[in-house]
């Protein structure tokens, strides 16, 4: 039988290291809401979304109680709209109008966020896609709850560098349109590369083509948990850092197996998977920058950093994954700058970089994540970035994205707040130089030569 | 049979069994297991409980149980046994 020492553990995990479940994400299928009346699509997808999720806060409130664990965010995921209203969007302002009803389903149900505003644009855009992309700064302006992301590379199709172009001046739109907010909409808009179809976390979260009609998948935390257990085993050899994390990693994971679980009995919607990530908030104690000073560095960014972080991913997937019956969505360490009090001192005490932060987004599971950059920087620069990011992606075989917000009307220096668990953080340089013939021309970059597996 | 772990963490002082207890009692909440130590000053106790017996929610249980503990001063969680077996046991 479980022993005091055993129940003590855990709730000093829950009470004193922020132990809980990330999200609860309800992912819905709205293929089979299309119609080629844009009111009737809309009505669809209201009814749709209002009634699968219907008792998805609920459900998560009363599993929080009976087991004594926080579950942080409800949210859902939908089918990229762009496959939804292909038929009857007729330009950009008819796609805000099915963001509107996102926004008015993710209100009825009570979530704070809804992803699936979305676009797969990997090898090229049809007229919908580009439809979409070009709503997205009205749409995220206009909405409260609904977030955007859009896959713009892979792996096996290569960059479709169009969309990269075009999303350049789309963060940048973006960003104007919602600059009372300190250019909030940009927070809620992800670029992809090697996107996947089951991630629970926001914003990037979709409801992908291939999964079935509804699916419960978990986000867990604990980045908290994790700097505890390594404060431990301070100074100890490596073996014992990674068992350290390991074991952690592995008891952090069943108690979103658990949720996942439940949840899914009790809504009687099928699990999908858990994301094994570590997602920090901007709460003290819940930080991943922080587990890396914990394992020996003065601050995140400083060299070693890179070694550091690729170590602390690594051996979360392998504890994490005998954990969980099925795995899946980005798994690892996130890495965002405002969502991450370690990461905002590192940025403040200049030793995190741009450029730095680029580098780790090569060993971690997404990318350059809640970056504030000044406003005036261009549209061709911010394109650039993105592009840089993708290559990453793509060469790697693994999943990069890009959510970064220039701020209107503030520089280098200066703090942006967003509120909330977007955090806030300091605006960090980017590199002055022009890439404006390099983004300009047409077309995409090709599929790297190991993506020929076949 | 599904099982219930009730924990009380707080400064020690007369009468903590025997309130959480008459609450237990009344709502029909029977008592498999205690086990109680006192560390560095503070009064700590589990208790394993079967409450499928109970006409209350583990939820409401365990809400009932914090304002118990509000009223007296300790922190008392009312939790499903499954949050610690998934966790300790494989």
């Amino acid at each position: 039988m479980i022993n005091i020492f055993e129940v003590n553990e855990t709730n000093k995990m829950i009470t004193q290291e922020n132990l809980d479940v990330r999200t609860i994400t309800l992912g819905i299928s709205l293929l089979d809401c299309i119609h080629d009346d844009l009111d009737t699509l809309n009505e669809n997808i209201y009814r749709k979304i209002t009634t699968v999720a219907r008792d998805l806060v609920a459900t998560g409130e009363e599993i929080e109680r009976e087991y004594g664990i926080p579950i942080v965010n409800k949210r859902i995921s939908v089918t990229p709209a762009a496959l939804i209203g292909g038929s009857a969007c007729r330009g950009p302002e008819d796609f805000v109008a099915i963001a509107r009803t996102l926004d008015r389903a993710a209100r009825e149900v009570g979530v704070n966020f809804l992803g699936g505003y979305s676009a797969l644009v990997s090898k090229g855009m049809t007229r919908s896609d580009e439809y979409l992309i070009r709503s997205i700064p009205q749409a995220l302006a206009e909405t409260e709850r609904v977030c955007s992301s859009v896959n713009v590379g892979s792996t096996k199709c290569g960059i479709d560098m169009d969309a990269v172009r075009l999303l350049g001046q789309m963060i940048l739109e973006t960003a104007q349109k919602t600059k009372e907010q300190d250019s909030l909409g940009c927070a809620k808009l992800v670029v992809f590369c090697n996107a996947p179809d089951d991630n629970p976390f926001m914003a990037g979260a979709f409801h992908g083509v291939t999964e079935g009609d509804s699916v419960i998948n978990v986000g867990v935390s604990g980045p908290g948990v994790v700097k505890h257990a390594l404060a431990e085993v301070r100074g100890k050899d490596f073996e014992t850092l990674c068992e350290t994390i390991k074991k952690t990693a592995f008891k952090v994971t069943r108690v979103g197996q658990l949720v996942a679980q439940e949840a899914s009995r009790r809504m009687n919607i099928p699990f999908g998977i858990i994301d094994l990530s570590l997602a920090p908030t901007p709460a003290i104690g819940d930080s991943v920058a922080d587990i890396l000073c914990e394992m020996g560095l003065e601050y995140a960014g400083a060299p070693g950093t890179t070694a550091a972080l690729a170590l602390l991913n690594d051996q979360v997937k392998k504890g994490g994954v005998m954990a969980s019956s099925y795995v899946g969505g980005l798994s690892g360490a996130f890495i965002p700058v405002s969502e991450d009090q370690g990461m905002i001192d590192a940025v403040k005490a200049n030793a995190l970089s741009l450029e730095k932060l680029e580098a780790m987004t090569c060993v971690c599971s997404v990318g350059l994540d809640m970056i504030a950059i000044p406003g005036s920087t261009k549209a061709s620069t911010i394109s650039g970035i993105i592009a840089d990011e993708m290559a990453i992606g793509m060469v790697n075989q693994k999943t990069t994205a890009v959510r970064i917000i220039p701020v209107i009307g503030k520089d280098v220096g200066e703090m942006v707040e967003f509120g909330g668990l977007l955090g806030y953080a300091p605006i960090m340089p980017v590199n002055p130089y022009s890439c404006e013939a390099f983004v300009s021309r047409r077309g995409r970059i090709p599929a790297p030569i190991h993506s020929f597996k076949n | 049979m599904k099982k219930t772990i009730i924990t009380v963490v707080g400064t020690d002082r007369v009468g903590i069994i025997a309130r959480v207890c008459t609450y237990l009692a009344e709502n029909n909440v029977n008592i498999l297991d205690i086990s109680q130590t006192i560390v560095q000053g503070f009064f700590n106790m589990m208790m394993v409980t079967d409450a499928t017996q109970s006409p209350k929610s583990g939820a409401q249980i365990a809400e009932e149980l914090d304002a118990v503990g509000q009223e007296i001063g300790v922190v008392i969680r009312c939790q499903h046994e499954d949050i610690f077996n998934m966790m300790h046991r494989i």
